[in-house]
């Protein structure tokens, strides 16, 4: 194989490993995609770039997520995120919720995540494909800043939040960002 | 005929080897550069005009008395007037330099909104607005309490100028409306519009972002008011955009912002404003980014402009017909009148996702909401996927883009 043919295939692979088939299969069948009834908490993330938004719901019990579920509009990175990261924080306490998150931002932005964090893991380290695509490590954390700014919103009464308009004012401006 | 009169034939490869950039591959591809509605890429005439400045005629202008600061300044007037030429401007007072088109809009917005517009007087928009022809609007709504309205437009996004007609009236003050949609391509019916507004009483503002790209302009025969444009979208350097206004209006306007070259004399108790442009250009203007424009205005003008424009037409028949025979495309603007934009979606696979995967090919397309979130939303899509064509493409680059998108689909789908 010539240096360029070579190239051209490498070029092939890490577009194949951003859209393993894991990532395409949560992209276009998202799971856990509906409102948590009588959720806890709610928080919308959103990316002003692309217009890309998903809105998380959950019902946190005693310091575990009960139920976690989303809705949105987005590109499949951010979808797949999302739809995995609710299979993977269902029945999880707070604490790992928030490790979790962690871990995948170091999965997509090419760090090693801790050893620890590895089971939990489980196929959202299908994320790390973003690594090769600087631009759309945003995408794959979307969700997760979402799902920060709605543990961390304020809590709801009586099972019911008051939700300001589209949910803007609990939005996290880091939820928009990367560094 | 004679030889003299006889349609040229546009020599695409010719003027690409204008364009340096276009020689570089990107992921080991050749460029494919279908983007620059978001900003063109510049001639190395350009290029020259910017480094031959800075490198031996470089120094501060309307200051210094001496023989640099006077070339420099006349480079920068000079400017000014190929600029007044370009668009047929009376004067080349009426041209101010501004840093691009949102500047002007806001400009406008800040300086003659404030001056004469009031609670309840009425802003028309059209539906395709880019949000720097909203935004500032709003917050002159904010700030004086006048009413916006939106003329809408129809599914192909053509503008409709019945139910225009049908929503001005006494109270509208301004119309401001893109001469030419960065999503849609939609050549807007800028006359007729300018018309019925100014049978009303209003102004007319038209956002000539795309317009000017595409076509050659006339201020004073489309019949608006104000006229902006930036400057890197038409081959010239960022950082440079224009306002044009009619002289009675720039001189009834007052300042946007205070500082240096904007004024006449100078007390704590009393200050006067020099005449336009100079009362709207406060503080060091960008100097060469208006003789880099000025450059790009003398490039287009040295190549055969009605034969790139035609060609640019060209590909985009192209383009549409290539594209609508890709499965699962749907093509999104088909304007009768349209300019050489194209915006389109794929069944199943998000803009974002096939910018990715089209990067990887060497195409560069524009991906998302094109800074126009409100007509994403009559369109009931989130973002697009958005080809635009400049007098450089080529149809291979055309069949480029419809290979890539195929290859797409096979990653994606
Ligand atoms: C129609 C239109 N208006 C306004 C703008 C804003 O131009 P700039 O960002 O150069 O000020 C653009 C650029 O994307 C545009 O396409």
């Amino acid at each position: 194989m010539n240096a360029e043919s070579q190239r051209a295939q490498g070029l092939r692979d890490d577009l194949r490993t951003l859209y393993q088939e894991i990532i395409l299969d949560h992209g276009k069948h998202p799971r856990n995609f509906r409102v948590v009834e009588h959720h806890t908490c709610k928080a919308q993330g959103n990316n002003p770039m692309c217009g890309d938004r998903v809105t998380v719901t959950a019902k946190v019990d005693r310091g575990t997520i009960a139920d976690i579920a989303f809705e949105g509009k987005g590109c499949a990175i951010s979808i797949a995120s999302a739809s995995m990261m609710t299979d993977a924080l269902k029945g999880q306490s707070l604490d790992t919720a928030r490790k979790l998150a962690d871990a995948v931002r170091d999965v997509c932005t090419g760090k090693d995540a801790p050893a620890e964090m590895e089971p939990y893991l489980g196929k959202l380290a299908a994320l790390s494909g973003v690594r090769q695509f600087p631009v759309r490590v945003k995408c794959a954390t979307l969700p997760w800043h979402a799902l920060l700014s709605c543990l961390d919103g304020p809590p709801a009464e009586g099972g019911q939040i008051k939700t300001p308009a589209e949910g803007g004012q609990i939005k996290k401006p880091e939820a928009t960002t990367e560094k | 005929m004679t030889a003299q009169t006889q349609p040229k034939i546009f020599d695409v490869n010719k003027v690409r080897a204008d364009f340096p950039i276009l020689a570089r591959r990107v992921h080991g591809k050749p460029l494919v550069y279908l983007d620059s509605a978001a900003s063109a890429q510049k001639p190395q005439a350009v290029i020259d005009a910017i480094s031959g400045t800075y490198g031996t005629e470089y120094a501060n202008v309307h200051r210094g008395a001496y023989y640099l600061s006077e070339m420099a300044t006349r480079a920068y007037e000079d400017a000014r007037e190929k600029v007044r030429r370009f668009i047929n401007a009376a004067s080349p007072s009426e041209v101010v330099f501004t840093k691009g088109a949102t500047e002007a809009i806001n400009l406008v917005a800040h300086s003659f909104g404030r001056a004469f517009i009031k609670a309840g007087d009425e802003i028309v928009l059209s539906a395709v607005e880019h949000h720097s022809n909203i935004v500032p609007w709003q917050l002159l709504r904010d700030a004086t309490g006048c009413v916006l309205k939106v003329a809408p437009m129809e599914a192909d996004g053509s503008f409709n100028l019945g139910a225009f007609a049908a929503i001005i009236g006494p109270r509208t003050k301004l119309v401001a409306v893109a001469h030419v949609s960065n999503v849609l391509g939609t050549i807007l019916p800028v006359r007729e519009i300018a018309g019925l507004a100014h049978a009303v009483g209003a102004r007319v503002l038209l956002d000539g972002c795309q317009g000017i790209v595409h076509q050659p302009v006339d201020v004073r025969d489309l019949g608006c008011d104000f006229y902006v444009f930036s400057g890197h979208k038409l081959y010239g350097p960022t950082g440079i955009g224009i306002l044009w206004a009619k002289p009675e209006l720039l001189d009834a306007m007052p300042p946007y912002q205070g500082g240096g070259d904007m004024i006449e004399s100078v007390s704590f108790a009393k200050t006067t404003w020099a005449p336009a442009p100079a009362k709207f250009e406060a503080g060091t203007p960008p100097i060469v980014g208006a003789i880099g424009l000025g450059a790009a205005i003398d490039y287009l003008n040295s190549i055969d402009r009605a034969a790139a424009n035609a060609h640019e037409e060209e590909l985009l028949r192209y383009a549409m017909t290539a594209l609508a025979q890709v499965p699962g495309i749907k093509l999104i603007g088909t304007a009768r009148h349209k300019a050489a934009v194209q915006s389109f979606v794929m069944e199943g696979a998000h803009p974002h996702d096939l910018a990715t995967v089209l990067d990887r090919s060497g195409v560069c397309v524009r991906a998302g909401h094109h800074c126009a979130q409100p007509l994403m939303e009559l369109l009931g899509v989130s973002a697009t996927t958005r080809a635009s064509f400049a007098f450089y493409n080529t149809h291979a680059e055309v069949d480029a883009l419809v290979a890539a998108l195929r290859r797409a689909q096979e990653v994606l789908l």
